[in-house]
């Protein structure tokens, strides 16, 4: 990729001295994946918090996947071929890890749970990115009074305490209880809710700004239509920030199902596991001193909310240069390439790349002074995709946002 | 009322979000004042609660009428009816809409339909035990949260700093009602030191009914009764709900410290303030904390929108009978006029805060105003 776009670093980057582009620098393509990249870059504490949240993650999406082969009961098994289980017993050979006042095995509900918790999750974020970053492109390009309108819209939701939102979604979605999937698309879409006015907001500020690049213009002149323009040459130039906010939003969306679940809006016990319900039926176990049907299925929500957070906060700290921690001088000479700011060369540096090289600063102004990146489509170079450097979330812009949200 | 007064008097301002950070070059830079400000500021809040107030509605007249949602099952077809044409539910939307606007404008929210009582009523009752929460939460949260981060952020990447930055991440992890149930298992059930739920025990309780205009602030009223044994007893319940909801804000808290006091510590004017040779321990007391400070003010409006949900669910854990209680208990009988009440309740809350807030940040950072 690098050797295709060899093009001279432009007047404006601001980067001291020529950025080396070693010739050795073909990185292997499995290199330069969003987590991969961030794990070769990381170093010390950081590297070891991102290792941690990655193998808790994948756990998690492990028990998910193989939860039928893992649980030894069903969710909703009440009997074995000798009778029925019981209420609230205490771990024991049969029941590792007890059962619930309903009679459920406390295991497999835990392990059941992963599986819910990771539809809920794949089917709230789908959902969100495709509304809010559709509605932000669209937006954020043509702007006028329905762009006013959301924007004061978005403004009001997010500023709504997501849970009580999610409440009332629940409500008109499902009226509270239903069935699995239309428990795991009620509490999925209710989140949902909860999630587009960020990836509005997100996706709306950066389409605001690239559409008034160069290449944008140009594209303008030679006659490219609207929908095009918006998809080929604005679009795939402002998602580089999604990834980041699409790992903080998987833990929201695992506690906000949790959330839901413990003020009885859930999933049936019957229809799927669900941690937050099966804690909504500890409470008045733990005061009578029985710790098991509480304990396992909250530490389950902790253990997977803790492992993806880990990885989302480790890219959001490798992405922003003053909380990066560095390696040591001598480490870093061989390998300027990756720890550069300048990821892989300079061309594939999008916006972002600048962007850290500038600093921290006030981001629109130094933007505006700096050469618009060239767009291979408008100006006839159709040489690589123009979004493939753009998957990579070091950007320090994504941190307020959602920083602020917690 | 809303819709005729966002519009006119501020004209091009309100346009100016303050979200999208846009290229766009700011107009009437420090021309406004803080008056000015202030009253577009306050102007801003009308539309953000017409919208919210709006939605609410909205969303759960989608779901039918609130008789049938909470009485459905239990009287006859005709009953039904009879109630649903009583209360004006088979009147159109749009008469319906005005009127619970017009209502909201008076105060006026409405008559709950499982117990019966005006929905002001009970928001004033419960409203003062939420808030008292939410303010130990508060205080829990900055007394733990601010010093911790920032000494994580003065000890970066050293071995106390990982510490904080994971005990912050798995505050974050921890559903507040799982750490709920935890502390109540330790403290209330294994070594019996507190009690496990509720705003203090019955004979207390009863004592402080009887106080003579009670501002439902339990802790307070306890003062005024004179008898240290109601406060005591009104302190201990207090404390694991306080720790449960202010440790996970606490952990927010620290976070944002941390990363300000190292973005300040790496800012000229301390790195010049190092060079005379000011202590180090100096240099974050003196120089890198305020600035870092106003961001965490900033994020008080966010925090109190998590605050509120986050008593919602600690009200429900620890029996704590504020408005999160009861909107649990109200969501529990479908009683969906009780629910309006009490979500467009916290929605102004909320939006009050910001507006607060706005004019703190505004009048500690002057760059601030639009």
């Amino acid at each position: 990729m690098v050797a295709e776009t060899v093009v001279p670093a432009g007047p404006g980057t601001g980067s001291p001295g020529p950025v080396v582009v070693p010739e050795r620098g073909r990185v292997a393509w499995w290199k330069r994946l969003p987590v991969v990249h961030q794990l070769r870059q990381s170093v010390g504490l950081q590297r070891g918090m991102l290792v941690a949240g990655l193998v808790i993650t994948g756990i998690f999406l492990l028990t998910a996947a193989l939860a039928p082969v893992l649980a030894p009961y069903g969710y909703s098994q009440l009997r074995s071929a000798d009778g029925p289980f019981g209420a609230q017993q205490p771990p024991s050979a049969e029941h590792l890890l007890g059962t619930t006042v309903g009679g459920y095995d406390v295991l497999s509900r835990v392990i059941w749970g992963a599986q819910t918790a990771l539809l809920v999750i794949v089917v709230a974020i789908l959902a969100s990115i495709v509304l809010g970053v559709l509605l932000g492109l669209v937006s954020g390009y043509f702007g006028g009074w329905a762009d006013r309108l959301l924007v004061v819209l978005c403004d009001a939701i997010y500023a709504f305490p997501s849970l009580l939102l999610a409440i009332l979604m629940a409500i008109v979605i499902s009226g509270g209880q239903s069935s699995m999937w239309g428990g795991i698309l009620a509490a999925a879409l209710s989140i949902t809710v909860v999630f587009v006015p960020q990836y509005f907001r997100v996706t709306r500020a950066e389409v605001v700004r690239i559409k008034g690049e160069a290449f944008v213009d140009s594209a303008r002149v030679l006659g490219t239509p609207h929908r095009r323009i918006m998809f080929r040459h604005v679009l795939r130039n402002s998602t580089r920030t999604l990834p980041l906010i699409v790992t903080l939003n998987a833990s929201e969306a695992i506690l906000t199902l949790a959330g839901l679940g413990f003020l009885g809006f859930g999933i049936e016990p019957t229809a799927a596991a669900e941690w937050g319900y099966d804690l909504n039926k500890a409470v008045s176990d733990v005061t009578s001193g029985i710790w098991w049907t509480a304990l396992f299925p909250g530490l389950a929500i902790v253990l997977v909310v803790l492992g993806i957070t880990l990885v989302g906060e480790s890219l959001n700290d490798l992405a922003d240069p003053r909380l990066r921690s560095r390696r040591a001088a001598a480490e870093v000479s061989g390998e300027v390439a990756e720890t550069s700011v300048v990821p892989g060369g300079t061309l594939t540096a999008g916006p972002g790349g600048l962007d850290t090289i500038e600093g921290a600063g006030s981001r629109s102004d130094e933007l505006a002074a700096a050469p618009a990146r060239p767009d291979p489509d408008a100006v006839g170079l159709d040489g690589r995709a123009p979004g493939a450097a753009d998957d990579d979330p070091r950007d320090g812009a994504p941190h307020d946002e959602t920083e602020d949200r917690r | 009322m809303t819709t005729t007064t966002t519009g006119t008097p501020v004209g091009e301002s309100t346009g100016a979000d303050p979200s999208s950070a846009s290229p766009r070059p700011r107009r009437r830079r420090g021309g406004g004042g803080l008056g000015s400000y202030i009253l577009v500021r306050a102007l801003l809040i009308l539309p953000t609660v017409f919208i919210l107030v709006t939605t609410v509605f909205v969303v759960m007249r989608a779901t039918g009428d609130p008789i049938t949602a909470a009485l459905g099952g239990r009287l006859t077809p005709d009953q039904l009816a009879e109630r649903i044409h009583d209360a004006g539910y088979d009147r159109p939307v749009l008469v319906q809409y005005l009127e619970y606007l017009g209502g909201i404008v008076r105060g006026d929210f409405g008559t709950t339909i499982s117990d019966n009582r005006p929905v002001t009523e009970v928001l004033a009752t419960y409203g003062a035990a939420t808030l008292e929460l939410a303010t130990y939460a508060l205080l829990v949260a900055f007394v733990v949260g601010i010093p911790l981060g920032m000494l994580a952020g003065y000890l970066r990447d050293r071995v106390p700093d990982a510490m904080l930055r994971i005990s912050a991440i798995l505050a974050y992890a921890t559903p507040v009602f799982f750490a709920g149930l935890m502390l109540k298992l330790v403290f209330s059930v294994w070594l019996g030191w507190l009690p496990v739920s509720g705003r203090a025990s019955t004979d207390a309780e009863i004592e402080l009914q009887f106080l003579d205009d009670s501002t439902g602030f339990y802790l307070v009223d306890a003062i005024r009764t004179g008898d240290p044994a109601i406060v005591g007893d009104v302190l201990e319940h207090a404390v694991l709900p306080a720790l449960a909801l202010g440790l996970l804000t606490a952990g927010v808290f620290l976070r944002l410290v941390r990363t300000n006091v190292i973005g300040t510590l790496s800012t000229d004017y301390v790195v010049a303030a190092r060079s005379r040779g000011v202590r180090e321990s100096r240099l974050v007391r003196a120089h890198a904390w305020r600035p870092a400070l106003i961001p965490i003010i900033t994020v008080i409006g966010l925090q109190v929108a998590m605050l509120l949900a986050g008593a919602v669910l600690t009200e429900t854990t620890f029996e704590w009978k504020g408005l999160g209680f009861q909107l649990a208990e109200y969501l529990q009988a479908r009683d969906f006029v009780a629910v309006q009440g009490i979500v467009v309740l916290m929605a102004v809350i909320v939006a009050v805060t910001n507006f607060l807030v706005d004019i703190i940040a505004a009048l500690i950072d002057p760059r601030v105003r639009y």
